[in-house]
């Protein structure tokens, strides 16, 4: 069967995105991304000393993510405020994605604090957020090998379609993959999948998330440049 | 610090060139930034800057007001808006911001709570605005129960379906039972002088501050005092002033 989006888009094209630097002035370093109606703002504080004591580590900095959704962030009933389990994995989850792209090898002692927030939710929330913190870690001049871009791909019925909306992500029988990858070498950084999937699909899943990062990356690249005045080309 | 902010305080200007009753600019409102919510607005004075939303839900009335709905306010004072904030469960400074702007809105009798009956003991609509600054760089009373307010003119009821259930994926063209616009105006006082607005740093030195909500007419409907010093009557009633005229600023805003 061939499944036909909802909102009209071709299978290998994401909903309009959006990207901003250096969006909230309190913060080292910050970031906006939306993708459709999915918002994320991405703060950093840091490097500063970690407390408690005994989390810190001698030999290098330590990257703490945390992601939150506000209570009114998604359509239907209000979510309680606060970390739930969900929460908590997205936000570990976020600092592995982001981890081997930075070096904190100069802030022993240290940590540096990114705070992912979402103020409106419609599927595509972690890959959104992680996108808003590679830009506000790149702003906050965190030392990075690159940016990291992040995207869910998914099937649908037999079609494997890219940025997957809330109808399509909880599609009954249909699979969730969200992926982030770093550009400039193609490493894979965040890597989960919710359902089934054939070898040759995932192939195919794969290639469809690298070209589409390779456009966030464009896109988060073009809104640093327009924070720090450069032209972009 | 302190002392260099009271002498230019005593010479009529504020840190960043200011008059002492001047709000910052951009002073700004905008209703409906997150439509996915059933009512939203976003403030800026200057660099603070608060997004408020609102949920609609469905319950069972408290027992003693069946024929009524309600409201609850909430604030979250995240760390992604200030160094000074921490993650962990709400300080009493976002309890006290949440009480002072549910206060404001309650205590006016801006909405018809009666309004938001469905069915008498059984079903009313419950209104929850969620207040998150994003930046917090001062005078977040202010910000926030500016914010409150225009988003609660933002709401749009979501359909209910034939089994009674909300359905939030679509709106209707209704609004809420407003009646009256309560603006909150919070004066501040350091050492003698009185300002309104004050950023991240004056506001680590403010001696006493008050609180005041007030209607069209002019009328006080409500208080909340906050800091260490104490007020004279004279100085209570000189903030009433202020609050009433700097209201019918934010009031244009709207």
């Amino acid at each position: 069967m061939v499944y036909k989006r909802e909102d009209g888009r071709k299978l290998t094209q994401t909903r309009d995105m959006e990207a901003k630097v250096g969006i909230i002035p309190n913060a080292i370093g910050s970031a906006m991304f939306r993708i459709g109606k999915t918002i994320a703002y991405a703060t950093v504080y840091g490097p500063r000393e970690l407390y408690p004591r005994f989390l810190q580590d001698p030999s290098k900095g330590i990257l703490r993510c945390n992601y939150n959704m506000m209570p009114f962030a998604s359509s239907g009933e209000r979510s309680r405020p606060g970390p739930n389990r969900r929460a908590k994995e997205i936000s570990l989850i976020t600092e592995k994605a982001l981890a081997p792209v930075i070096d904190l090898s100069k802030f022993p002692n240290a940590v540096v604090d990114v705070f992912v927030e979402l103020p409106q939710c419609d599927a595509g929330s972690r890959c959104a957020g992680i996108c808003a913190a590679s830009m506000a870690l790149a702003d906050a001049g965190i030392a990075m090998k690159d940016l990291v871009a992040a995207v869910a791909v998914g099937r649908v019925e037999d079609q494997i379609l890219v940025d997957l909306n809330y109808i399509e992500d909880s599609y009954e029988g249909g699979t969730d993959l969200p992926l982030a990858i770093i550009p400039s070498t193609g490493q894979i950084t965040l890597l989960q999948m919710d359902g089934v999937m054939t070898k040759e699909q995932l192939k195919k899943a794969f290639d469809l998330a690298t070209v589409t990062c390779k456009q966030i990356y464009e896109i988060q690249k073009a809104a640093l440049k327009n924070k720090f005045g450069v032209q972009a080309q | 610090m302190k002392n260099h902010i009271i002498k230019l305080l005593n010479q009529g200007i504020r840190l960043d060139g200011r008059k002492l009753e001047e709000f910052r600019q951009p002073l700004t409102v905008e209703k409906g930034s997150f439509p996915q919510a059933e009512g939203s607005a976003r403030v800026k004075i200057g660099n603070t800057d608060v997004i408020v939303g609102i949920k609609l839900e469905t319950m069972v009335p408290y027992p003693d007001q069946p024929g009524q709905g309600s409201i609850m306010v909430g604030a979250e004072l995240l760390p992604m808006a200030s160094p000074d904030f921490e993650s962990g469960p709400p300080s009493t400074d976002s309890i006290e911001l949440a009480r002072v702007v549910d206060r404001g809105i309650r205590e006016s009798g801006a909405l018809d709570f009666k309004k938001l009956c469905i069915t008498e003991g059984e079903k009313v609509w419950m209104i929850t605005i969620d207040i998150v600054p994003v930046n917090a760089d001062g005078n977040l009373f202010d910000a926030a129960s500016l914010g409150a307010i225009a988003a609660l003119q933002d709401v749009k009821f979501p359909v209910i379906d034939d089994n009674g259930k909300i359905d939030y994926k679509h709106k209707t063209n209704k609004g809420l039972p407003l009646n009256k616009v309560p603006i909150e105006v919070t004066v501040y006082k350091i050492g003698k002088d009185f300002l309104i607005d004050p950023s991240r740093d004056e506001e680590k030195f403010v001696d006493a501050r008050l609180t005041i909500a007030t209607l069209e007419d002019g009328t006080v409907s409500a208080f909340q005092k906050g800091g260490n010093d104490a007020l004279t009557q004279e100085e209570i009633f000189n903030a009433i002033d202020i609050a009433v005229a700097k209201g019918k600023e934010l009031r244009k805003l709207l």
